[in-house]
């Protein structure tokens, strides 16, 4: 192993990093509110708005990501006229873009079933409190179900960050030089592929890290401090790990 | 869009996205295969009373499941390249090019990401045969192998169908990534048919039909065994 190429390329692939937080962040925030939004459609008893938010995370979570940035990105040059025409081809020719937006329908999809099984697990007797006390729906969904649903699917969550962080490395495939883009870079032109790995590899565990740690936070200081609800808590994580 | 593009034989793309699809399946399977022996293996590790077996397994899984499943293809397929060659020429005096088998490359990247997430799902249906079981066959005498197959392997793959459904689901999805080290499966065979018809959505939009199809008919597979698997359960 090559040691001196550790120092040579730890400073080349920390630029990288930025553009991967950017990346995941961008797509989190926005995927996050498209996702309560279609957990809401899905939840509704409009069959036609359930039924299209069944279908978008059918879709979804069905099929690669790496199909839905490729449909995206280079898929839309297929309609370079028409989107010229209406304006919208500056954005689609940015593949920065076209990233965010994949990642974002993408964790919008798998989030919101997170996020409907958080706001199905609210006992119904808090809502039937709520509403005793007369509460109107939306201080009843901001003030009982908002945060008991999200304190539920927290762990869940938790994990779909880590996923995303890992799904970033994708748009490397779209010309984006995030680390795993940088790292593919130097790896094709000084195979040296163990040593870039190797730091590569810690920065993505160094991040990954972080997120389970501050989720493990925001648990504690969003729950109840009694031992039940710290076991039901733990049965939750136990739960999360196995679910993907 | 022009839907003859997908028409059979040389005058269209149809029977190549198929051929993709067989590749897809067939990696995906083979991968598949090689995840649940290694995530087996990788939990009887993290359950065993030695420590370092403990260890060894808890850092593999961390480690796998924490990095980015294409910089694993990157190591694997310019990395394993390179020793290749460095047994080649070290060993036999060989110095020309010789390139990995991508098949089998591809399967390994895949199959070690499916290991790692599969260790999880066997440890966890293991963990929940309860030990009562396990006691009662000690004490009428079973022998290990006796209570391995008898008592544990029925219930930890019960136990584990839903888990290695989902395994699989990503699995699947995840040989996509395998295009970019140049299998011809369903991407890069997209990918081939887009660069030479400039139709790029027509075929990814193919592409996407195709995994939806592989998925929701594995699915149904995944239900059929699980309902087969729990027909003598009793339901609360």
């Amino acid at each position: 192993m090559d040691f001196a190429a550790f120092a040579r390329y730890v400073p080349e692939l920390a630029a990288g990093l930025p553009l991967t937080l950017l990346l995941v962040a961008q797509s989190l925030v926005l995927g996050f509110a498209l996702a309560v939004l279609v957990a809401l459609m899905r939840l509704s008893s409009n069959r036609l708005l359930s039924g299209f938010a069944y279908g978008f995370v059918y879709v979804f979570r069905s099929t690669p990501l790496l199909v839905q940035i490729f449909l995206v990105y280079y898929g839309s040059g297929q309609f370079r006229p028409f989107l010229e025409d209406i304006g919208l081809w500056v954005f689609f020719r940015d593949a920065w873009f076209c990233a965010v937006v994949a990642l974002t329908l993408n964790t919008g999809a798998y989030t919101s079933e997170i996020i409907r099984g958080g706001i199905q697990s609210v006992p119904y007797g808090q809502l039937e409190a709520g509403r005793a006390v007369g509460m109107t729906r939306l201080a009843l969904f901001r003030r009982i179900t908002f945060p008991i649903a999200i304190r539920q699917a927290l762990p869940a969550y938790g994990n779909e960050i880590i996923l995303m962080v890992k799904a970033s490395s994708l748009a490397s495939t779209i010309t984006i030089l995030e680390i795993t883009g940088i790292a593919k870079k130097i790896i094709a032109s000084t195979f040296q592929p163990v040593e870039v790995f190797i730091i590569a590899g810690a920065f993505y565990l160094a991040i990954n890290f972080v997120v389970t740690q501050a989720i493990r936070w925001a648990e504690y200081h969003l729950s109840p401090k009694s031992p039940q609800a710290r076991a039901r808590a733990e049965e939750r994580r136990q739960k999360a790990v196995l679910a993907r | 869009m022009d839907l003859s593009l997908l028409a059979w034989g040389d005058a269209g793309w149809g029977d190549q996205m198929a051929r993709g699809a067989v590749v897809t399946l067939a990696v995906a399977v083979a991968a598949y295969a090689l995840g649940i022996v290694v995530g087996t293996g990788l939990a009887a590790m993290k359950l065993s009373a030695i420590p370092p077996l403990r260890w060894i397994a808890t850092v593999y899984t961390t480690v796998i499941r924490g990095i980015p499943e294409l910089l694993v293809i990157y190591l694997v397929f310019f990395g394993g390249g390179a020793a290749l060659r460095a047994i080649a020429s070290g060993m036999f005096g060989y110095e020309g090019y010789i390139d990995l088998p991508i098949f089998l490359t591809g399967t390994i990247c895949i199959g070690a990401s499916a290991g790692a997430y599969s260790t999880e799902v066997i440890r966890g249906a293991v963990q929940s045969v309860p030990k009562g079981q396990i006691e009662a066959a000690i004490a009428v005498g079973m022998s290990k192998a006796q209570r391995f197959w008898r008592i544990l392997v029925p219930q930890v793959a019960r136990f584990a169908l839903p888990g290695l459904g989902n395994v699989w689901q990503f699995t699947l999805k995840d040989t996509s990534l395998i295009s970019v080290i140049g299998l011809v499966e369903i991407m890069r065979q997209a990918a081939i048919a887009a660069g030479s018809t400039r139709e790029p959505f027509t075929f990814y939009l193919v592409a996407a039909i195709l995994y939806l199809g592989l998925t929701s008919f594995s699915n149904r597979g995944f239900d059929r065994a699980e309902r087969w698997a729990n027909r003598g359960v009793r339901r609360a």
